[in-house]
């Protein structure tokens, strides 16, 4: 007699915890093919405010964090990553249809994703950042600091990688992220939230938003406590009304790409501001 | 009765000047007549007409754009980067020949002291166009990539505290990197940008590589939402800065804003105080406080707050209010009646909030926009003044225990341009400034500029950053910031 499967519960991935949403609405997923695959929360705004809330209160420490302790996490993720492998090829071959080979290769390419931006931790600091010859007795140096709070909209074409593609960049200079997830392939993000959980992430650096983008991202646009707005997957919304919105407090902005934005160095230097400190040197 | 501070008048001549009676718009390398009213521009020290100026109507945008992309596309995107190099040595040359001149007119047409113009703007300007023209043909060693391209035109708006030194800001980079210019100066002080036109004609710089366009807001709308247009550029209020991202939403066009400010500047008990002192001085009342970067709020460490303040008035007593040609002048004319209007009102409100007001005794002349040196002490963190930028001379005076208090207070603000620290104390410096969410920290000193030094803000003081490699990235394809 063969046993019989216990279905995972998908929810929510905020402060650290898994919660429902808070508004007890949830969602069908199913594969390309039709079939049931679970049921995902439906985020609502307050789900999204409170992300933001717990986005908020893990920044300070995540910043904080030596760039070699946050270059560690993010290779932890990686390990994790790697460690379940092959639950993430299952979960993507039934969301995207796609070959086994296929879910392989995008988790192989999240994983080095991972490791790729780990490694920037502690580098990309002297590439952004200089020394300045300033015409006068003073010590002068420009770094660059995380933005604070970014709000993700995910790519709407790619369950694991495309998400991997968007956090991974922003968490690098110490930010903290609110990501809504692909809307129709939403399960590998939330087993992605169990992955972070595990990884040495504090609770709050990174918050996994389930449900529809154009529902939750207007009311993150607007949100006077979110610092930037990548709207990499929000090129189906309304999205130059959202870059209207974040403009009222001035928010950083990415704006729609087609396809998977892939790795760049870019992606890490749109969420710093530059920093620069004048120190007086004696005259002797 | 005389004593040891009064001086005999020592006004700088105006006899240097040749103005024209009116000024066209600047266009494809030629003056040409704008559409729009004429208006004056005015001495806010007499409120006495200097000379008359066009004003572009958006028909005077679209041409100025149009020859900045025919030039863009015919001339400055196709020439050496060594030769785009020369034509901006030649202009810082030409600025630096041509000092004095421009010194006397940015303070006939703005209101600022003679001694900052002549020692601080004019320089600052030579030296920008100095550092950039270095850039211009080592763009493949800015570490952006290989062979980093130009964007196309800038639309560059520029406000009316610094307005030859901003315009050195925007077009410096711009053309260094490759780019052609609209440039639109503050509709008080179009005066020095003219004759800055003058100076690109001797130095023979390509027609339509900068044109300006003078004129109001409504100008300036017209060129920030052109459709030909690539990078916008402005420095100005919060408020426009906002309608501006609003604008551009959308667009592919790149931004750089350079906003408003509320810095917090923070003298600890243990900071050099004959020091402190001037850098307060320095920080707030340089250019009559109308800086965005202005160290408005003083936060001092409740030890030292009473011997602090008494220096300061003491301090401030000496200043010397005035005529801005005088080269004993500390502290000059407000730039505009509405300006002066707005300071008057956020210091009747502070007053009303129940911060107490202390004004500098000076005497006040009978023509001009004129507001002195004014402190406002035991100002709460809630009060307006304490939120606002009322970029004027008004200092508002908070008091803190604590380094943690001291930043929490200290980032207390939508804004995020600029900090000071006071210390003796190296680490302590370099702690707070970490904590500090501003994009320039001056330890020590304050309101210090140079052309290899990045500056912009955080927050809703704006994004993108001028000055050094960051500055000269604003303006390439690809490079973020």
């Amino acid at each position: 007699m063969s046993r019989l499967q216990i279905p995972k519960t998908y929810k929510l991935y905020i402060g650290g915890a898994f919660p429902r949403s808070e508004s007890g609405r949830s969602y069908e997923v199913a594969s390309p093919a039709g079939d049931f695959l679970a049921n995902a929360s439906l985020a609502s705004r307050k789900d999204g405010r409170d992300a933001v809330v717990a986005a908020r209160a893990a920044q300070p420490k995540w910043a904080g964090a030596t760039a070699y302790n946050r270059g560690q996490v993010l290779y932890r993720i990686a390990e994790l990553l790697d460690g379940r492998r092959a639950q993430f090829i299952e979960e993507i071959t039934a969301s995207e249809g796609v070959t086994a080979a296929v879910a392989g290769a995008q988790v192989d390419e999240a994983i080095d994703t991972w490791v790729w931006y780990a490694g920037w931790c502690d580098k990309y600091q002297q590439v952004a950042g200089s020394g300045n010859p300033v015409s006068g007795p003073y010590f002068n140096i420009s770094v660059p600091e995380p933005t604070g709070v970014v709000a993700i909209v995910a790519p709407q074409s790619s369950s694991l990688l495309g998400l991997v593609q968007v956090v991974a960049p922003a968490l690098v200079a110490g930010n903290t992220v609110v990501v809504i997830a692909d809307e129709a392939r939403p399960l590998s993000a939330i087993s992605l939230g169990e992955v972070l959980a595990t990884s040495d992430v504090p609770g709050g650096v990174v918050n996994i938003l389930t449900g529809s983008p154009a529902e939750i991202t207007p009311w993150l646009a607007s949100h006077a406590d979110v610092n930037a707005l990548d709207l990499t997957g929000a090129g189906a919304l309304e999205w130059v009304d959202l870059e209207i919105a974040a403009a009222d407090t001035l928010k950083r902005v990415i704006r729609p790409e087609p396809g998977l934005p892939g790795r760049s160095l870019d992606r890490i230097l749109a969420f710093v501001e530059t920093k620069t400190v004048w120190h007086t040197k004696a005259l002797i | 009765m005389t004593n040891f501070l009064d001086y005999a008048p020592a006004p700088e001549s105006t006899s240097i000047l040749h103005l024209k009676k009116s000024y066209g718009l600047f266009i494809d390398g030629d003056w040409v007549e704008g559409r729009g009213k004429p208006f004056a521009t005015i001495n806010p020290a007499t409120e006495k007409k200097i000379t008359t100026v066009a004003s572009a109507s958006s028909d005077d945008v679209d041409l100025a754009v149009a020859a900045a992309r025919r030039s863009y596309e015919k001339t400055w995107s196709t020439m050496s980067g060594a030769d785009r190099g020369k034509y901006l040595f030649r202009i810082a040359r030409l600025v630096q020949e041509r000092a004095r001149e421009l010194a006397v007119a940015e303070t006939l047409d703005n209101g600022k002291p003679i001694k900052e113009s002549r020692d601080v703007d004019v320089p600052l300007v030579a030296a920008w166009f100095f550092y950039y023209a270095g850039w211009a043909d080592k763009l493949d060693h800015a570490g952006l990539g290989a062979a980093p391209q130009s964007l196309g035109v800038a639309a560059q708006i520029i406000p009316w505290n610094f307005p030859l030194l901003m315009l050195a800001w925007k077009i410096a980079p711009a053309l260094a990197a490759g780019n052609t210019v609209v440039l639109k100066p503050a509709e008080t002080t179009p005066l020095s940008a003219l004759l800055f036109a003058e100076i690109l004609q001797q130095a023979d710089l390509p027609a339509g590589v900068v044109n300006i366009v003078t004129g109001a807001g409504e100008t300036g709308a017209a060129l920030v939402r052109h459709p030909d247009v690539n990078k916008v550029a402005f420095t100005g209020s919060t408020g426009v800065g906002r309608e501006i991202a609003k604008a551009i939403a959308g667009t592919d066009k790149k931004v750089t804003l350079e906003l408003g400010g509320k810095a917090a500047n923070i003298v600890f008990d243990d900071a050099p105080i004959d020091q402190a002192v001037e850098g307060i001085v320095n920080g707030i009342f340089f250019n009559q406080g109308h800086v965005c970067c202005a160290g408005s709020r003083l936060l001092v460490q409740e030890s030292i707050h009473d011997e602090v303040v008494d220096r300061l008035k003491q301090r401030l007593s000496t200043l010397r209010l005035g005529d801005p040609l005088d080269k004993n002048t500390d502290i000059g004319a407000i730039n505009s009646k509405e300006q002066l209007e707005r300071i008057r009102a956020l210091s009747d409100i502070g007053e009303a909030e129940g911060a107490d007001r202390w004004t500098a005794p000076c005497v006040i002349p009978e023509n001009g926009f004129w507001f002195a040196p004014t402190i406002f002490d035991n100002v709460s963190t809630s009060s307006t003044i304490a939120r606002e930028e009322v970029f004027g001379p008004v200092l508002s005076v908070l008091t803190f225990r604590t380094p943690a208090e001291a930043i929490a207070k200290a980032n207390n603000t939508p804004y995020g341009l600029s900090a000071g620290i006071w210390s003796d104390k190296g680490s302590k410096i370099l702690a707070v400034a970490d904590q500090l969410r501003a994009g320039v920290i001056w330890a020590n000193t304050f309101n210090r500029f140079d052309p290899a030094s990045p500056f912009g803000g955080y927050k809703e003081s704006g994004y993108g950053r001028e000055g050094g490699r960051h500055g000269l990235a604003a303006y390439l394809k690809g490079a973020t910031k």
